[in-house]
């Protein structure tokens, strides 16, 4: 190459979501029809981001094609606003989404994007969740081979990841999967509701708001369409069952923090050795302490 | 009581950018930051990896990940690949002829005479790996002579501009089958997703921004005996290939510029043939961007066991296209390997949920039996 050759300053100038248009317009077709076979895995050309895969990258490129002027955008990780992963991709959409407003208060947002949580506030139906993906696709836990789990999923044949709960059963007395509990959408396709624990999955079912799930590096796309049925897989005699917070006295475990006795705890152990739980939704939690902080001033007029 | 220490992200993030620039420049007062003139150049193979796993041909951008990212193929290649995503699609390049290539390399393992010549041409395959203490302190004087001396005494003319392909000679003479018709649309796997089973020519241009490492890993496990390709080099060829382009207006095919490349054709014995047929050899072909002979190696030997995966089944991990495919690709690996380190304190909180319980029940069970 020429020796004298020198890089153009706006060589790295940006668009609007970093993205060229024809890669979100694509992302925004496949989002179309995502929606109209609710569960099915729609496969897309997915574009490198300039952030690891494995880090968001699927869910980033559904917030990046939807995210327009007038939108309010909320980012979380492991339900926190200042995990390091939410921080850093908020300040991605930022810095390429000019005019783009972001906020921390589930309430506010029409857009939110997450890793491993559904809020703990019920969604409305004006509001959009983006799931991050490390896995679309529930039966690799069975099936290794990505051309024979389309055919399972065509034929709508999960009786090996049916089995594979009935083994559970007999091994351990329980089923055994912790999170990305397979999940049934809309009576037909089975998909994986991305790590969010079992707490979560009942928020999926006739959820108000559009769920989508996008898999930066596995390529693809699927959606929980509003008011639409998600069942865990279980059995007649077996239930699904989300995970347990009772104590040693059988009362529910409350957050240190706010003293919610109804969301999912993340459990700590303090320097002094006292174990500790505290809301994983910090916004629920924030909240919590908000409305603590108002009615004891209330019941102090 | 705050929160856990991860939380509070912000400034930590800030922090640790900082430690990364300062080591970046920890050479102090000494140092001289790099130019990206040298490093596209004296690091000319580390810069072929780059642009080549990159899936983008811009040498100069290529020198600055490697400068930027400190010396991290997979993270170069990676800063790469995302700024090729800025990038619309503008059109499809018409197929390019390797015949064309202004050669600085090209030998053959087949035949002790090929039309042209072997040109062993710049290699590290005969230098003998000792250390090169000369190296350690190189005065700038006796640097800038070495390349004026070298063409000091060739004549310009003294080398043919091209040369023709050894393949060619093996079709004219039966033993090879007739290039496939190439007037097939290739698939963009930039713009289309792969779905199982892919085209040759999807395969091929995964493998072509694969992971040097991951493709070579690959293709030994077929060389050591998971499989039985057992290749000869019919010709490896590195050099500089005019790319032409269709005029926007005229439409008629021009010479826009030249990548330098590597291309190499491996064959293997003969198929079983269908009998209606005369049995002949079988072709794998690998080529890639900048000057990386490993790379287009491992991918011809893949090539050819995943052509014989596709049409046998495949009976070993190196013949089976969604195997390799899947997973050669270093931005995809290396981000997932690294994703590891974000928080997963849910998930894990699932997991302590579903262990104690089952613990619980176990120990219940104990109980029962005394």
């Amino acid at each position: 190459m020429n020796p004298y050759y020198e890089l153009p300053q706006d060589e790295a100038g940006y668009s609007f979501g970093f993205l060229d248009e024809y890669a979100k317009r694509e992302v925004r077709r496949n989002i179309l029809k995502a929606i109209c076979i609710p569960g099915y895995q729609t496969p897309y050309a997915s574009r490198e981001m300039p952030m690891g895969r494995g880090f968001g990258t699927g869910g980033l490129q559904l917030t990046l094609s939807l995210v327009g002027w007038g939108d309010t955008l909320k980012v979380i990780d492991q339900g926190a606003d200042d995990s390091v992963n939410a921080v850093n991709l908020r300040h991605f959409i930022e810095l390429t989404c000019p005019g783009v407003d972001t906020t921390e208060q589930t309430r506010e947002a029409t857009l939110i994007q997450s890793r491993h949580r559904i809020p703990e506030r019920q969604l409305t139906n004006a509001q959009v969740l983006v799931l991050q993906v490390p896995y679309p696709d529930p039966l690799v836990v069975v099936e290794p081979s990505e051309a024979r789990r389309k055919i399972m999923h065509g034929e709508g044949d999960y009786s090996r990841l049916l089995t594979k709960l009935y083994e559970d059963i007999v091994r351990f007395d329980e089923i055994t999967i912790s999170h990305r509990y397979p999940t049934r959408i809309n009576g037909h396709y089975v998909l994986d509701p991305s790590p969010i624990p079992r707490f979560d999955i009942p928020k999926l079912n006739q959820s108000p708001a559009l769920i989508l799930f996008g898999a930066g590096r596995e390529k693809k796309i699927y959606a929980v369409p509003p008011y639409t049925n998600a069942e865990p897989l279980a059995f007649d005699d077996i239930a699904f069952r989300t995970e347990d917070f009772t104590d040693e006295q059988g009362r529910r475990r409350s957050c240190h923090r706010c003293g919610a006795t109804d969301s999912f705890l993340d459990e700590f152990t303090r320097d002094d050795g006292v174990r500790i739980y505290q809301c994983s939704d910090s916004d629920y939690c924030n909240q919590g302490i908000v409305a603590h902080i108002l009615s004891a001033g209330e019941a102090a007029l | 009581m705050g929160y856990v220490a991860i939380k509070g992200g912000g400034v930590a993030i800030k922090g640790s950018l900082e430690a990364l620039e300062t080591l970046r420049a920890a050479e102090g007062e000494q140092g001289v930051p790099l130019s990206l003139s040298a490093i596209e150049n004296q690091l000319r193979l580390l810069t072929s990896r780059i642009v080549s796993e990159g899936g983008l041909y811009h040498p100069r951008l290529a020198a600055l990940a490697i400068k930027q990212m400190q010396g991290d193929t997979l993270e170069a290649a990676f800063a790469l690949r995302a700024y090729r995503s800025t990038k619309p699609r503008l059109m499809s390049t018409p197929v390019q002829e390797t015949r064309r290539m202004r050669v600085i390399r090209r030998i053959s393992s087949a035949f002790k005479d090929i039309p042209g010549g072997q040109m062993l041409g710049p290699t590290y395959d005969y230098a003998l790996r000792l250390m090169r203490i000369d190296l350690a302190d190189e005065s700038p004087e006796v640097f800038r002579e070495i390349a004026a001396k070298f063409m000091a005494d060739t004549p310009g003319d003294a080398l043919p501009e091209t040369y023709p392909k050894v393949v060619e000679a093996l079709r004219k003479d039966g033993l090879l089958p007739e290039a496939p018709a190439h007037d097939i649309e290739p698939f963009d796997i930039t713009r289309e997703p792969l779905i199982f089973p892919i085209p040759r020519s999807a395969v091929l241009s995964s493998m072509a921004r694969a992971e040097t490492g991951s493709l070579l890993a690959l293709a030994y496990s077929n060389m050591r005996g998971y499989g039985d390709i057992h290749p000869t080099i019919a010709e490896l060829r590195v050099g500089y290939l005019p790319v032409y382009l269709p005029h926007p207006v005229t439409g008629e095919e021009i010479e826009a510029g030249e990548v330098l490349i590597t291309e190499c054709e491996v064959v293997a014995m003969y198929e079983n043939s269908d009998n209606k047929s005369k049995p002949v050899f079988t072709l794998g072909y690998g080529a890639c961007f900048g000057h990386n002979e490993t790379k287009a190696i491992s991918m011809a030997v893949l090539d050819r066991a995943l052509q014989k995966g596709m049409k046998e089944g495949p009976t070993n991990p190196s013949e089976d296209p969604e195997f390799v495919v899947l997973h050669v690709d270093g931005v995809d690996s290396m981000g997932f390997a690294n994703h590891y380190k974000m928080p997963h304190y849910v998930t894990f909180q699932s997991d302590m949920d579903r262990l104690r319980t089952t613990q619980a029940k176990a120990e219940q069970k104990r109980g029962n039996k005394k």
